[in-house]
């Protein structure tokens, strides 16, 4: 069996065990979240050994060439040795600016970040808290149109963040933002291919920063936003989206509700609703967000419906493990 | 072999049938479900370093990967008529781009060698005594 040399120590890795449940189990926690090598938060560095490529997969060149790579997802087969990421080469410092309740679960949380974040909307960041709990968040703000960083955040039940977000932090408070990271964003260039964009949840906080960044970029084809919800108080920015949908003849906005029958919204399954009023997805880019159960049954049947692999863009948001 | 890639169109080609080839896959009910649950992007990717392998072009597989690759699948059941259901997904689909029938053939040989290795089987008859 491989050995992970890490601060002074050599720790043998069990069979199927990856770098960051090694080093777990000996007592060392790693900062991490979703446990699949999408947010980054337990990245690495190795200083010597030969890294696995699934260990680098979706690190940027820069920082493969630096030995970066994600302990979550690394099984060496040979001994590496492994350091902590210099926190403050990786990460800004930002400050909590505003909370405001979207609805009795969400809360829209704006930062203000201590120096500029180069981001796309829809992509989303890690917040490090001083205590090292680490959790990802989607992007809804537009850098063109919003001077802070604005998102939205359910509140999760036994969340430490999302609980420490409603019910503790308050302006002024410090956070470290890493990132940003994740490719569902909205990319000029063929400004007349019609939008398909469906979350549900605080999924909507992508699609909301994706739609914004489309229309500000001056997108003419059409855009269709629908947004899933079980009960109709899971509805939140209703006014934002409706007003959007008025000032831009090419933006609609349709709202769906599971389990509630009323006039501001359609009853239905949001997948269900979207495929039956667009059931032909050739030529269309697909932005998926949300309950990641359900953003990949619909990338499937966005696929199947027409849409190429290449345009279709899943953030499927991954419970915290661990 | 790399004659044979450049006449189907290399790269640009690959890329055209990775979609066609892998939406017949998916609405094919004989074999859809070893495909669920699966990250899709990734699949495609895998589905594009196999079209380029079956089309001729470079490649890395090896027959070890290609067992390693489907061994869970095996346990599920993968037996030769899914595997038949595959290449002939794999064969409507060069069709559909015009790619001409002799070519098909040949991109159609090069999938089938692998069969053994994709059923996990060993081509080998006295190592097979052995399973």
């Amino acid at each position: 069996m491989a050995t992970v040399k890490f601060e002074a120590q050599d720790i043998e890795l069990a069979e199927g065990e990856s770098v960051l449940e090694c080093l777990e189990r000996s007592g060392h926690p790693i900062p991490n979240s979703c446990r699949s090598g999408v947010c980054h938060s337990c990245l690495m560095r190795a200083t010597a050994g030969e890294l696995p490529p699934a260990a680098q997969k979706g690190l940027k060149e820069t920082h493969r060439a630096q030995g970066y790579f994600l302990s979550c997802c690394c099984y060496p087969d040979t001994d590496l040795s492994a350091v902590r990421v210099d926190a403050d080469s990786m990460r800004i410092g930002a400050r909590v600016l505003h909370k405001e309740a979207l609805n009795e679960r969400v809360l829209r949380v704006v930062l203000e970040a201590k120096e500029p974040l180069d981001y796309f909307p829809g992509q989303f960041v890690n917040f490090a808290r001083a205590d090292g709990l680490v959790r990802s968040f989607s992007l809804a703000s537009v850098p063109a149109l919003d001077d802070n960083l604005e998102f939205h955040v359910a509140l999760v039940p036994g969340g430490k963040m999302s609980g420490w977000l409603h019910h503790e932090a308050s302006p002024g408070d410090d956070l470290e933002l890493m990132g940003p990271l994740g490719n569902c964003f909205y990319v000029a260039g063929n400004s007349e291919q019609p939008l398909l964009l469906l979350g549900t949840g605080t999924g909507l906080a992508p699609l909301y920063g994706i739609a914004r960044d489309a229309l500000h970029q001056g997108h003419t084809g059409a855009i269709h936003l629908f947004h899933g919800a079980l009960v109709a108080a899971d509805r939140y920015l209703v006014d934002a989206l409706s007003a959007l949908a008025r000032d831009h003849a090419n933006f609609s906005y349709h709202p769906c509700v599971r389990d509630e029958a009323g006039s501001e919204w359609v009853q239905a399954e949001v997948d269900a609703h979207a495929l039956a009023m667009i059931p032909n997805l050739k030529g269309w880019k697909v932005y998926l967000c949300g309950n990641p159960t359900l953003v990949r049954q619909v990338q499937r049947k966005a696929f199947l419906a027409g849409a190429s692999m290449q345009d279709i863009y899943a953030d499927a948001f991954l419970p915290a493990g661990g | 072999m790399s004659g044979l890639y450049e006449a189907i169109g290399g790269e640009p080609a690959v890329n055209a049938a990775v979609d066609i080839f892998y939406r017949h896959v998916l609405s094919d009910d004989r074999i859809a479900h070893f495909f669920d649950g699966v990250d899709m992007e990734r699949q495609a990717q895998k589905q594009k370093a196999f079209l380029t392998m079956a089309f001729g072009g470079p490649h890395n597989y090896t027959g070890l990967d290609m067992r390693k690759g489907h061994a869970h699948l095996v346990k599920q059941g993968l037996n030769d008529s899914h595997f038949d259901a595959v290449v002939e997904h794999l064969s409507t689909t060069l069709s559909e781009l015009n790619v001409d029938q002799d070519h098909i053939d040949q991109v159609v040989a090069i999938a089938e060698s692998t069969r053994e290795d994709v059923l996990g089987r060993s081509a080998e008859p006295d190592e097979a005594a052995q399973v």
